[in-house]
């Protein structure tokens, strides 16, 4: 049977098109975009269409705010460096305690060189309390970094709303867009956000390609230093092929803007229903109104993520769990426990991330693949009695070092 | 995504010996629910002859956490209690053809469930020293407060003291700055290989020569004293031969041809040129072949 991929948040197969634009650039067109000659010549103005369909898909004001970038965490790096080296008497960054490692990391390390680092909490459907963040903004602040979408639940910060605070304050804001953009219709030029990340492997473009937008006027310290490519912003000869490759993908991605949130969503949802209708002791999380049309993220209690996706991985069926054990940590995701989510459920979460490739059909098939799979893993589970969780299961199974 | 082998895989997807014991007379809860894994062991004993008739397991748990409590099962089944007790986690691991490093954990649970078991059964009271930490060093499957206390418990001062008591950051030295982090929050600063380095030409005339004898002495009892560390992970070291400064040592068990091989030849040789204050180079056996 057919596999099934239904982790698109984690990455996304590339679209034949994307694939078919970006063949040249491997053979004849090789040049380089800042030669003379007519072989870069015709490589640069590739590059140039490819800066307007990324700028179209942003709703930037200009395409001279496109920084072409390796991937999402150079673009998240670059940001929070760069606010830091432009304003060295701040030392505070703002962010919250669900972003992607890639701002987490980066800001744990940030610390051990003497920042501060303030992260806003979330509440159990993953919202962050505007209050609290207006009482963190003071003239100490280099830059407030949020999510736009978070990856593991989907769940939509008020990126835009956040934004225009920082910005009466004089404090610039960048927002990691890497879930939101192809996903999400957004248009920076309306907006008081000063720098945005995209990753071009989330939205059908292929891996290591990235985008920092930098709004125009913004104070600006490249991470890469070097030759005059990206207007001195990010050195280093331009990933042509990959470049051109993203730019055709944005170009999809707004054509399909509108699918995704209409046809995606019924799937998503239809999924959500599906499954929730066939096994109890299984909740969403994240906050359900306001979230990506993709994104399910569905906690089965009483059991443990990694075996649900081996069971699924045998029925031809791919998606992730939000239980980092897959990954070598011991905990569950920081963002389940950040969400307050008991470790009986945050383990056995299962991310399902759907994109405009799935069908009617293999929602239809893992509708009905779950619930035998929970079913046999609850059997094996100390919390599970019969058809049911044992009565008091936090103390009829109390195992030592808890 | 997972490196499990076959025998992993087939455990989980056909656990042996799964669910509740009705007629279990020893019972071991142990593992984490904050670390996704735990694990209740069942066991019926003969009270008479403390075989183990029967073993059946509960588990919330990973893949590779159902696969060693299906092992662990399979094992000890028909051993009498003293025998099961003598199954360490390696045991387990080999028995599936061995785990990822960061899944070593699930066999450390399951012995723990069976000592609590026994223990349960016998009637007396176990209590664990179980601590486990943040994987640090993946190559040797080697956590933070592993590595932490054996800094402070051997005032250990730099990376390669810390490669040598622990083998932690002797293969790829992906984790060195993580270790190189635990040493800081331990010792306050980093202290660097160097004063060591320049010490050691000073020192070296003043030694007395050692005699053929002493110095085969010498090289025999430094190998012992490394042998706990390789038997830990179910390996060994024999002397071969001395010839002028090389020395021909030969590996068996798990250190034979495991990709460790040249690193823990590596720690030994770092050992031996402590111990006889000169510079040797230590050698497998196949490496005389060649010569
Ligand atoms: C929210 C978020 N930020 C950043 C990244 C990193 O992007 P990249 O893999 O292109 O570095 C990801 C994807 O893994 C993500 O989901
Ligand atoms: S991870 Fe420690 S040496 Fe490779």
């Amino acid at each position: 049977m057919k596999p099934i991929y239904m982790d698109n948040n984690a990455t996304t197969a590339c679209d034949p098109a994307v694939v078919e634009a970006m063949l040249p650039f491997f053979t004849e067109q090789f040049g380089n975009a800042s030669s003379i000659h007519s072989f870069g010549a015709q490589v640069g103005k590739a590059l140039k269409t490819a800066r307007g369909q990324v700028q179209s898909v942003l709703g930037a004001a200009h395409d001279s705010e496109v920084v072409f970038t390796s991937c999402g965490t150079e673009s998240d790096s670059t940001a929070i460096l760069s606010a830091l080296k432009a304003y060295p008497e701040r030392r505070t960054i703002i962010t919250t305690v669900v972003e992607h490692p890639a701002i987490l990391t980066l800001c744990e390390h940030l610390e051990k060189d003497g920042y501060v680092v303030q992260r806003l909490r979330v509440d159990k459907k993953g919202r962050i309390d505007l209050d609290e963040y207006k009482s963190l903004l003071d003239d100490r602040v280099a830059i407030v970094s949020a999510m736009w979408a978070n990856n593991e639940t989907g769940t939509l910060f008020p990126v835009e709303d956040m934004a225009e605070l920082a910005h009466a304050k004089g404090i610039l804001f960048h927002t990691d867009a890497v879930q939101a953009v192809g996903k999400l219709p957004i248009d920076l030029k309306s907006t008081k956000i000063d720098m945005l990340s995209l990753s071009g492997h989330k939205l059908h473009a292929p891996k290591g390609i990235g985008v920092l937008y930098v709004r125009r006027n913004t104070r600006f310290r490249p991470l890469l230093r070097g030759g005059h490519q990206e207007r001195g912003r990010r050195a280093g000869t331009e990933n042509s092929a990959s470049i051109v490759g993203l730019g055709v993908a944005c170009d999809l991605a707004q054509q399909h803007m509108e699918a995704e949130n209409t046809t995606v969503k019924r799937l998503r949802d239809k999924l959500e229903r599906g499954i929730l209708a066939k096994v109890k002791n299984a909740f969403v999380n994240g906050d359900r109104l306001l979230r990506l049309p993709n994104t399910a993220s569905i906690a089965f209690e009483y059991v443990e993520g990694e075996g649900i996706l081996l069971l699924l991985n045998k029925l031809g069926i791919a998606a992730s769990s939000g239980s980092a054990c897959t990954s070598g940590s011991l905990e569950p995701s920081h963002v389940m426990r950040a969400m307050g989510i008991p470790y009986t459920a945050a383990h056995g979460t299962i991310r399902f991330s759907l994109s405009r490739y799935n069908t009617e059909e293999e929602v239809d098939r893992v509708i009905a693949a779950v619930p035998p799979i929970i079913a046999q893993l609850r059997k094996l589970s100390p919390y599970w009695e019969g058809d049911g969780p044992v009565t008091n299961p936090e103390q009829a199974f109390a195992p030592a070092y808890a | 995504m997972w490196d499990y082998s076959e025998k992993v895989r087939e455990h989980f997807f056909n656990p042996r010996n799964s669910g509740p014991l009705a007629d279990a007379n020893g019972t071991g809860d142990v593992g984490s629910i904050k670390c996704g894994d735990a694990l209740r062991l069942m066991l019926k004993v003969n009270p008479d002859s403390e075989v183990i008739e029967d073993a059946h397991f509960q588990t919330f748990g990973c893949g590779s956490a159902i696969a060693s409590s299906s092992a662990l099962t399979e094992i000890i089944k028909g051993k009498t209690l003293d025998d099961a007790l003598k199954v360490s986690n390696q045991d387990i691991a080999d028995y599936l053809d061995g785990l990822p490093p960061e899944k070593m954990h699930c066999s450390v649970m399951g012995r723990e469930a069976l000592q609590a078991a026994v223990a349960n059964y016998r009637g007396e009271v176990w209590s664990d020293d179980h601590e486990e930490g943040d994987l640090v060093c993946k190559c040797f499957a080697i956590d933070a407060v592993m590595i932490e206390e054996t800094i402070r418990g051997n005032s250990l001062k730099t990376m390669e003291d810390v490669t040598n008591y622990t083998k932690a950051g002797g293969g790829c030295s992906a984790c060195h700055e993580k270790i190189e982090d635990i040493l800081v929050a331990v010792n306050g600063r980093l202290y660097s290989n160097e004063p060591k380095a320049k010490k050691a030409p000073k020192e070296s005339p003043v030694k007395p020569q050692l005699t053929n004898y002493q110095r085969i002495r010498k090289i025999e009892d430094t190998l012992e004293a490394l042998r706990p560390m390789l038997q830990r992970d179910h390996g060994d070291v024999t002397l071969v031969e001395v010839d002028g400064k090389k020395i021909y040592v030969a590996l068996t068990g798990a250190c034979q041809g495991c990709q460790m091989e040249s690193a823990t030849l590596g720690g030994i040789q770092h050992k031996l040129v402590e111990a006889l204050g000169e510079l040797v180079q230590v050698l497998p056996v196949g490496a005389m072949a060649h010569n």
